[in-house]
């Protein structure tokens, strides 16, 4: 037992159950729980709960709920739990952008646990929430000194709603100065979808400036989009392919002198800790995705936030209501006559900040410029061990030191067997690693990877990781086909995907997937 | 379910020239040159690697081809059985022989058509068939300037693959290109758009979980049209160039716009299509006027591979600031990172050109890219 | 730790001296700081954080976090009556076993292979609100309630290309909030009047607004103010005859109980669906869904991932891949439907948990203790002194209650109740100036006769 001590390589079987959709399990009159019934008193005074509502608006018949015992339904999403390797049992180097770092379960248990954070109501006197209200404005003035901005709202519950609050906030800032004709936000091909969709969504145009040969957004091109009509600039810095862009106060300049403001998408802030600030660069508004850097789990998707910063001048936009501190109290603050209202309901994702809160408390500064320092040294690191891979092209920025993440590709190997991203993507489940990120979307970058080996793992990890894509290159040179048609110990087989699309085929509920196939019609490929 | 048919034709002599350095094999005297030479032919070899990645879905096609070095030794050698049609005379093969093996294959109702060759074997294709068939170019000629070709014979015999076993095949139109012959011998290059062929949608990500990475072409269009048709100004002509996408754009306001020409738009009615520099000077004579062009070829040529009826005099009457150009992201991101092109052959319109160009790509959506000439 | 000695950290593993030494030494860097070259020395930070000092050991840690967190009073050790958005119930134990597993925890966006599982599961979360909404289609979870509102009304206008949307002007102002900055700049937004007498929806005011403008009706039912509108289907058929879509904000707990809005003519359904499973964690146990039939004509709206079920190549096997990804602004960027990203995964997974353990039962007794507790309540507070019920109508969970008669304000009467470790129904004194001295109370099945009783002991105490 235990991986080869020469290739490093696992005899890896994840958990397959073959299991049903859970409407195949139900049987009709099981319980999976029984609910409490109001007292006799309670009945009796009450008569039929139901006397006074419209025939209309009484439900005839029940919800066709699956019928399962509870051990079957605990059993059921256990199987599941097992088919999905998270960060918790797998080296997920491979989710580039995401910083997919240990979660410590300290916290975890703290804030899922503890009543003085599960059990408080949004809406409590402020006098009862005192120790939450400071952990949340602690936080605030944590990260305050992180990024060098002045205030940080932490209502946004992801960083695409972070992306869009800002573009709300530059939205009323322009109308306050009645500066009507900005109409546009620049962003680049890198920077993540959202700052483009963003402030889409928030009715600008958006002008998007692509990569020159080298990798960096061409900042010529970048003048000649500024105009008077220029609302903001929405940039990730470093983008996901790892590369700085060193001119990036250039950016900032040209676009303050155009009358924009400039947002800093930070997802990628994890090799900058203690390095270097939105503020020194010049920005006007930041957020930090607090489940990426600040080590709050992934959740498969969420429980999110997207920590907002801003000046002082942008402040009185943030959404209400804001935590503040007179002194002796806590309490939150309602009273921001311009703030944009509101992104979300109630404070945000508060079980996740007291997450952050601890994480920055167990690591202080030391720490996070540790953390910054060591994810940096793992990503030259593990950009050597792979660029020596063949089939790997590192494009862009050759001889210079990336930050945190990479993005690779695979074109040469596509090339040389037919083999491409996706299917080495495929592949790699078969060894216990989760499935890489590829890149956003279009792919600039040919059969492109990115991956991020944050500070959380290991040299050994790393080793590990990079043996496993060192072996199915080799794997792709002697047997391509046998790599395209992976994975082969994973939960599934290769999906058939060519007709999901169809409307015909769409199915993405039970219910529906049921009316369409029919009772007796055979699947498509049934041979 | 029926067997899909897929057409091979083979250029024995395309390629021919690659080795010796000589630039194509047009030209009878060009052949014998290189024979002499003791080069071989490519096409072939080239043929049998697409059809080798073909084999996995043997069963499930049928091969037609022409006979001996057009296409019957390279299916018998990849282990295929294929239907022979038609007759050549061995050793002495010509465009014509393309042309009709194309021109059968297509009565024959082929799903698909391959062809090995260069630039000039897909202008016989184009010649024969047109849009009509559904074809895809196996690279082995030396000069690859059309865009109806795979970027290697295996990937050309994976996208023939992936179309013939396809649920919902998808098509897109690429370019072929014209190069004059003698001034590329002599190092000059002048190209010329030709034509357009019907290939399979480059849907690359077709098989894979987090797949449909990119719109469809169709899709893109639209939102390109609906920002262009929305901000077209009364009593302006507009200049339309060639290509697939202003085509497209002109189409869902209802006009039919030639493929290969520049056609002029004014208050949304077409006054004039495929017209020449002079006709074109004319009608601008004291007139507002704009420009609608796309990028035409892999290179990225925005002026001066295909739109050469749009002078330099007229570029500079109209101004740069008038220039529209039209493009989807995917498109640009194709370039990674080289400038856009402009050879209008006059150097002080392409310095004009030259800097950086707004690039509408869809309703609200736009680039800022680089010119270069 | 002497002068000079590196410290450890426990969660970075190569802070261990010797390791990062010889890593430094196969990148080809002397020192770690050259592996920063590429960021101009005008950019650097260059003092140190000014952070607290870390509190390395874990014990002093969880020390130090409970010592916060015991300051907080919870509705635990105090018997709470707000909702206004964020209700208390019940949550079975299996929903935090399952969403405690570290593997669904800390999964993120791995593919339908490795991941088959957390696919599956949020396959089968969205199947399960589909019957209990009875519609087909639903999408991957969104922020929030109001996330889930202001994006129905976006696909509305993107369906029906008009740019007028009616809401009530009794919104819940936490999501009408959200929903009026997220409709800026492109859709107006105009509020429907309430009857004054029984709470519900003013028709003769919806009549009055609606035109061939409008993209849509909004209502939620039960309202903010608790009420269940019994017009409902009446609202939807005067959205329909406009040609208007008719979105019902729902309190999916109620569904056990109360008909889906698909079966009164709702053409979107959304809502919150933090009632099914979740605990209240101050707000953060929010999750938005819409919903809506099998229709392209809706489907292609949608602006979040959405997970079909699919074929493999072993046959009889279930596979799940992305339906129409280029929708969303992943595919497509600024051309997607709005925006999408990482929401409310894990509360989705156990929505799924939570309603595969109730079956159709269990979510009808739920919705009808609910209704039996919360009625019973408002029948006790009525019979004190200076209380009574503001709106004579049938409500769900929630209902209003008006303290004018007392002579007290509803914030003088909740100071008192917390000293009776009672935490009083929300002041609506502000947001609903023509109701009075008025509090919003929640009773849910998380409450007992006996708690009902002791609010209504304290309350007499009180007024």
């Amino acid at each position: 037992m235990g991986r080869d001590s020469k290739t490093l390589l696992r005899k890896f079987h994840e958990a397959k159950w073959d299991e049903e959709i859970i409407f195949e399990m139900s049987v009709p009159g099981e319980r999976g729980i029984l609910v409490r019934e109001p007292e006799a008193k309670v009945k009796k005074m009450v008569g039929n709960e139901l006397a006074a509502v419209s025939p209309k608006l009484r439900r005839k018949n029940p919800p066709k709920l699956p019928e399962i015992n509870q051990m079957r339904v605990l059993r059921h999403f256990m199987h599941l739990s097992q088919e999905t390797l998270g960060t918790d049992v797998t080296i997920d180097i491979s989710e580039g952008t995401c910083t997919m770092k240990y979660s410590p379960k300290v916290q975890e248990h703290l804030a899922a646990r503890h009543p003085g954070i599960k059990d408080i109501h949004p809406l409590q006197p402020a006098e009862t929430m005192q120790g939450l209200l400071e952990i949340i404005y602690k936080l605030e003035q944590f990260l305050k000194e992180i990024s060098g901005m002045d205030r940080f709202s932490f209502q946004p519950s992801g960083g695409a709603q972070a992306v869009y609050t800002a573009a709300s906030i530059m939205r009323a800032y322009h109308a306050s100065r009645k500066d009507t004709g900005r109409t546009e936000t620049i962003t680049t091909m890198f920077s993540h979808p959202c700052d483009a969709a963003g402030p889409a969504t928030a009715g600008y145009k958006v002008i998007t400036i692509m990569p020159d040969e080298e990798g960096y957004a061409d900042i010529n091109a970048f003048k000649a989009a500024l105009s008077k009509h220029t609302a903001g600039i929405f940039i990730t810095n470093p983008e996901d392919t790892g590369i700085y862009n060193p001119k990036i106060d250039e950016f900032v300049k040209a676009a303050h002198a155009a009358g924009a403001l400039c947002y800093y998408d930070q997802a990628n802030a994890n090799g900058m800790l203690g390095i270097a600030r939105a503020r020194e660069a010049g920005f006007d508004m930041c957020h930090f995705n607090l489940h990426k850097t600040f080590s709050i789990p992934h959740g498969s998707m969420g429980g999110a936030v997207g920590a907002l910063g801003c000046t002082t001048t942008l402040a009185k936009y943030l959404p209400i209501p804001q935590v503040k501190f007179n002194g002796k109290q806590y309490y939150l603050d309602y009273n921001c006559p311009q703030s944009i209202g509101k992104v979300r309901s109630f404070m945000g994702n508060t079980q996740s900040l007291l997450k952050a809160y601890a994480w920055i408390m167990q690591h202080g500064a030391e720490g996070l410029r540790e953390t910054a320092i060591c994810s940096v040294l793992n990503n030259n690191y593990m950009l050597k061990k792979l660029s020596e891979i063949p089939g790997v092209v590192v494009p862009y920025a050759h001889g210079k030191r990336r930050l945190e993440q990479v993005r690779y590709s695979w074109e040469k190997l596509k090339q040389d067997t037919g083999v491409g991203t996706d299917d080495v993507l495929r592949r790699m489940a078969d060894y216990g690693l989760e499935h890489y990120w590829t890149s956003h979307h279009p792919w600039v970058v040919p059969e492109p990877f990115t991956l991020e080996p944050c500070e959380s793992y290991s040299k050994d990890d790393i080793d590990e990781y990079v043996a496993v894509l060192r072996q199915i290159s080799k794997e792709a040179y002697n047997n391509p086909e046998f790599v395209k048609n992976a994975p082969y110990n994973s939960v599934v087989h290769k999906v058939r995907n060519s007709s999901i699309n169809e409307p015909e085929r769409i199915a993405v509920t039970w219910r529906q997937y049921l009316k369409k196939k029919g009772p007796q019609k055979p699947l498509a490929h049934d041979k | 379910m029926r067997k899909k048919k897929l057409g091979i034709i083979v250029n024995p002599i395309a390629g021919l020239g690659g080795r010796t350095g000589l630039k194509g094999t047009d030209g009878i005297e060009i052949i014998t040159q290189a024979k002499r030479m003791g080069a071989s032919p490519e096409s072939p070899q080239r043929a049998m690697e697409a059809l080798n990645v073909l084999r996995r879905i043997m069963d499930e096609i049928e091969i037609f081809t022409y006979p001996q070095e057009m296409g019957e030794v390279e299916a018998k050698q990849t282990s295929f059985s294929p239907t022979i049609i038609g007759s050549i005379k061995s050793g002495n093969t010509t465009p014509q022989d393309t042309q009709r093996a194309a021109k059968e294959m297509q009565k024959l109702g082929v799903d698909l058509l391959l062809f090995a060759g260069g630039d000039g074997t897909a202008r016989d294709v184009y010649n024969a068939v047109g849009r009509e068939v559904t074809v895809l170019g196996i690279p082995a000629g030396v000069k690859i300037h059309s865009g109806v070709y795979a970027v290697t014979p295996r990937q050309a015999g994976e996208a023939a693959v992936m179309f013939l076993t396809s649920a919902t095949p998808e098509t897109t139109e690429a370019e072929v290109m014209d190069i004059d012959e003698a001034s590329y011998r002599e190092g000059k290059l002048a190209a010329k758009l030709y034509g357009y062929l019907r290939i399979p949608e480059e849907r690359q990500f077709i098989q894979n979980v987090k797949s449909g990475g990119t719109q469809t072409e169709k899709q893109t269009l639209q939102g390109i049209a609906a920002d262009l048709i929305g901000s077209m100004e009364k009593d302006c002509l507009y200049i339309f160039g060639p290509g697939t996408t202003t085509r497209d754009i002109l189409a869902f306001q209802g006009l039919t716009k030639t493929l290969l020409g520049v056609d002029v738009v004014l208050n949304n009615q077409l006054i004039a299509q495929d017209v020449n520099e002079t006709q074109l000077r004319k009608l601008i004579v004291g007139k507002k006027a704009k420009i609608v062009v796309t990028v035409i070829g892999g290179q990225g040529y925005i002026f001066g591979r295909g739109n050469q009826q749009i002078s330099p005099e007229i570029l500079t009457k109209i101004g740069k600031e008038n220039i529209i150009i039209v493009a989807t992201k995917e498109k640009l991101a194709s370039l990674h990172g080289r400038p856009l092109l402009v050879d209008t052959g006059n150097v002080a319109v392409d310095k004009m050109l030259s800097g950086y160009i707004r690039v509408s790509m869809g309703l609200g959506s736009y680039a800022v890219y680089k010119v270069a000439s | 730790m002497s002068d000079g000695e590196k410290r450890v950290f426990p969660y970075i593993p190569n802070s261990v001296p010797e390791v990062k030494t010889e890593m430094l030494r196969q990148v080809g860097a002397h020192d770690e700081m050259e592996l920063y070259v590429e960021i101009p020395e005008r950019l650097r930070f260059k003092r140190k954080l000014k952070l607290p000092p870390p509190i390395l050991d874990e014990s002093s840690l969880r020390n130090h976090i409970e010592t916060l967190l015991e300051k907080n009073n919870n509705c635990k050790n105090y018997l709470n009556f707000l909702g206004a958005g964020a209700a208390e119930h019940f949550v079975p134990a299996v929903c935090d076993e399952i969403n405690g597993r570290g593997e669904f925890l800390t999964a993120y966006v791995g593919e339908s292979y490795a991941d088959h599982g957390k696919w599956q599961a949020f396959f089968e979360y969205c199947s399960l609100m589909g019957e209990l909404l009875d519609m087909d289609v639903l999408s991957c979870p969104l922020y929030d309630g109001g996330q889930a509102a202001a994006s129905s009304i976006r696909m509305a206008a993107r369906i029906n290309g008009r740019k007028e949307v009616l809401i009530p002007q009794t919104m819940n102002p936490e999501i009408a909030s959200v929903v009026k900055n997220y409709l800026k700049p492109d859709i107006t937004v105009k509020e429907i009047g309430y009857n004054k007498t029984n709470g519900m929806l003013d028709l003769k005011d919806l009549s009055a607004k609606i035109s061939s403008k409008t993209t849509a009706v909004l209502i939620e039912n039960p309202s903010y103010l608790g009420v269940l509108e019994n017009q409902a289907a009446e609202v939807g058929r005067m959205a329909q005859e406009k040609g208007a879509e008719f979105i019902v904000y729902v309190d999916p707990i109620s569904l056990g109980v109360i008909a889906p809005p698909a079966q009164y003519g709702a053409t979107i359904a959304c809502g919150d669906f933090h009632p099914l499973g979740m605990h209240l964690y101050a707000g953060g146990g929010q999750g938005g869904f819409i919903a809506t039939g099998d229709d392209m004509k809706y489907i292609t709206q949608f602006k979040d991932l959405m997970f079909g079920i699919a074929d493999t190549t072993e046959r009889g096997e279930y596979g799940f891949g992305e339906v129409l990804f280029d929708r969303t602004s992943y595919g497509s960027r600024e051309k997607g439907n709005e925006f999408t990203g990482t929401s409310t995964g894990i509360w989705a997974i156990t929505v799924a948990v939570y309603l595969s353990l109730m079956g159709p039962k269990g979510i009808s007794e739920t919705g009808r203790t609910i209704m039996q507790m919360s009625q019973y309540a408002a029948k006790q507070m009525s019979k004190i002194q200076g209380v009574k019920l503001t709106f004579q109508s049938p409500f769900f969970k929630e209902f209003v209650v008006n303290f004018t008669k007392t002579g007290k304000t509803v914030a003088a009467i909740n100071k008192a109740l917390l000293k009776h470790e009672i935490i009083g129904g929300k002041d609506l004194s502000k947001e609903f100036h023509e109701l009075g001295q008025s509090a919003l109370y929640c009773v849910t099945e998380t409450k007992t006769m006996a708690d009902i009783q002791k609010l209504v002991t304290a309350l007499k105490e009180v007024v």
